[in-house]
């Protein structure tokens, strides 16, 4: 699966990282470490990695459009 | 042709911006045809972490493809190059030979990494960074464990490659026109802490230098020639000095473009030659040229990530609406940037700051919040390792908040106000300003 953080938007209150501690992970006093490409059958921890953001940083590709639209 | 009978909306540009512009069309209920047209044979992929992760070995380039958040319907037109322009007819042409014809056209081509154009710029050892392609083929150059690194310009990209280079353990020379790291985007300043951060890290920081030539020995670099007289040896370099946009054939086509990037009116319209939008061509992005009513409606171009989807989603907006109902695009620039182990983040556009006052922390613990001002305005804050502070003077600048802020908070006896030292600006053509002077997204 794929997903993306928006660091303009990002604060380093690390829920994430609780969350999901394998996929996100913070290096220094707030640089946010991530795996953009997670395996599929992570995707419940990924959307609570989420839901668990307090600015709401996280995207996700929706299951459903993860084998559509491809170029 | 069929494809007449179809005509739609065609973005050129494969990238944040031109993915997340198509998107916001079909959010905004645009169910015509939908033609995405990219020049790299990649889906849309993430560029900040290039520079970082994926040169440091902890990304593969492959894994920085985006997400889509909506569902496109759309015809990818990828590994393909536009090469003309038909304002009359509407149509683009492709380097292969096809035609795409458009009822709008949304611009979203992004900008390329200046190349080295001096002496040496054929030699193998040569790198830039600013394509997936770049970033695994550097990536690959520097698993190879190369004797020096030569990093040419100390922009983002520049001290962020340094930054990687110096924690894989490689000897490594940075060479900036500049007297510190970053002077140009956060003002020397606020630089030097990076410059501090090299010395520590065991980069070689070479200020206010120039790389004169690149010299070889069986086409492979092994030497650069300073301005300063001395010489470097090093097997492998890399051009760090911001980017370019090509835009031959929007120039060529009667719109007002150039290497700066398209110009356009407040709408995200190009403009032609004549100064007057098209009413059916728009920009955004990192190519997008527009007038910026956050600062007095200076033509800006904006190199980061925040605009690109911002300013594609804006544009996207106008062009679902009449011509008559237009909004103006208003963008504050923000931008990240990790390094050294610090997390830099800006609001606003520091650019031709005359003042700097450290309103959080001190320079000396690379930790704090410095904010700039500008004839008496607040215009832009920077955060080292400060992140949190950050958004609350977002609105100061919208508002143009006075500088000095009012000194007298309790955990800070007193906000110096220090020269940012800013250097001169450089000859830029037409009334134009970058605010991002080296490369990719961020």
């Amino acid at each position: 699966m794929r997903i993306v953080v928006d660091l303009n938007r990002c604060q380093g209150y690390a829920q994430c990282c609780y969350a999901a501690p394998e996929h996100f992970e913070l290096r220094g006093h707030e640089i946010l470490f991530y795996d953009p490409a997670p395996p599929e059958r992570e995707r419940a921890r990924i959307e609570r990695a989420q839901q668990a953001c307090p600015v709401r940083a996280i995207s996700i590709e929706p299951a459903d459009l993860a084998e559509q639209d491809e170029p | 042709m069929s494809d007449m009978e179809t005509a739609g909306i065609v973005v050129v540009g494969g990238s944040l911006a031109g993915l997340r512009g198509a998107e916001a069309l079909r959010n905004g209920g645009y169910t015509g045809p939908l033609t995405i047209v990219g020049d790299e044979p990649y889906p849309p992929y993430d560029r900040p972490p290039l520079s970082k992760h994926v040169l440091a070995g902890a990304l593969d380039a492959a894994s920085t493809e985006l997400p889509r958040l909506v569902r496109l319907n759309a015809r990818w037109r990828l590994g393909q190059t536009v090469v003309a322009l038909d304002r009359i007819a509407r149509v683009i042409g492709l380097a292969d030979g096809s035609a795409i014809p458009f009822q709008s056209l949304l611009v979203a081509t992004g900008a390329q990494a200046r190349r080295w154009t001096r002496a040496g710029s054929e030699l193998a050892g040569v790198f830039t960074i600013r394509t997936r392609d770049d970033a695994a083929a550097l990536r690959s150059a520097l698993a190879s464990v190369p004797a020096r690194v030569l990093i040419i310009g100390g922009g983002l990209i520049g001290c962020e490659t340094a930054s990687c280079c110096s924690d894989l353990g490689l000897p490594t020379t940075l060479v900036d026109s500049n007297p510190a790291p970053l002077s140009r985007v956060l003002g020397a300043t606020v630089g030097n802490v990076i410059a501090g951060c090299m010395m520590d890290a065991g980069v070689d920081f070479r200020a206010s230098t120039h790389v004169d030539a690149l010299e070889g020995a069986f086409g492979k670099v092994v030497r650069a020639r300073l301005s300063d007289g001395s010489a470097i040896e090093t097997d492998l370099v890399v051009v760090a000095l911001g980017a370019v946009r090509e835009t031959g054939w929007l120039s060529r086509a009667g719109l007002l473009a150039d290497s700066g990037g398209l110009t356009c009116d407040s709408a995200c319209r190009a403009l032609n030659v004549e100064g007057q939008p098209d009413l059916n061509i728009f920009a955004a992005g990192d190519v997008a040229r527009w007038p910026n009513a956050h600062y007095g409606d200076r033509l800006m171009t904006v190199e980061h990530w925040g605009n690109a989807i911002e300013q594609a989603e804006h544009a996207a907006r106008n062009i679902l609406s009449d011509p008559s109902d237009q909004n103006a695009y208003r963008h504050l620039p923000a931008f990240w940037s990790s390094q050294f182990g610090i997390n830099i983040k800006t609001v606003g556009s520091a650019e031709g700051a005359e003042a700097a006052a450290i309103t959080q922390g001190s320079l000396s613990s690379r930790r704090f919040l410095a904010v700039y001002g500008r004839e008496g305005h607040t215009v832009a804050a920077v955060s080292f390792d400060e992140a949190r502070w950050l958004p609350s003077y977002a609105r100061r600048i919208e508002i143009k908040a006075t500088f000095p802020p009012v000194p007298g908070a309790i955990d800070q006896e007193r906000v110096d106000v220090v020269d940012p030292g800013f250097p001169a600006p450089r000859e830029l053509a037409g009334a134009t300003s970058s605010v991002r002077q080296e490369a990719a997204h961020a």
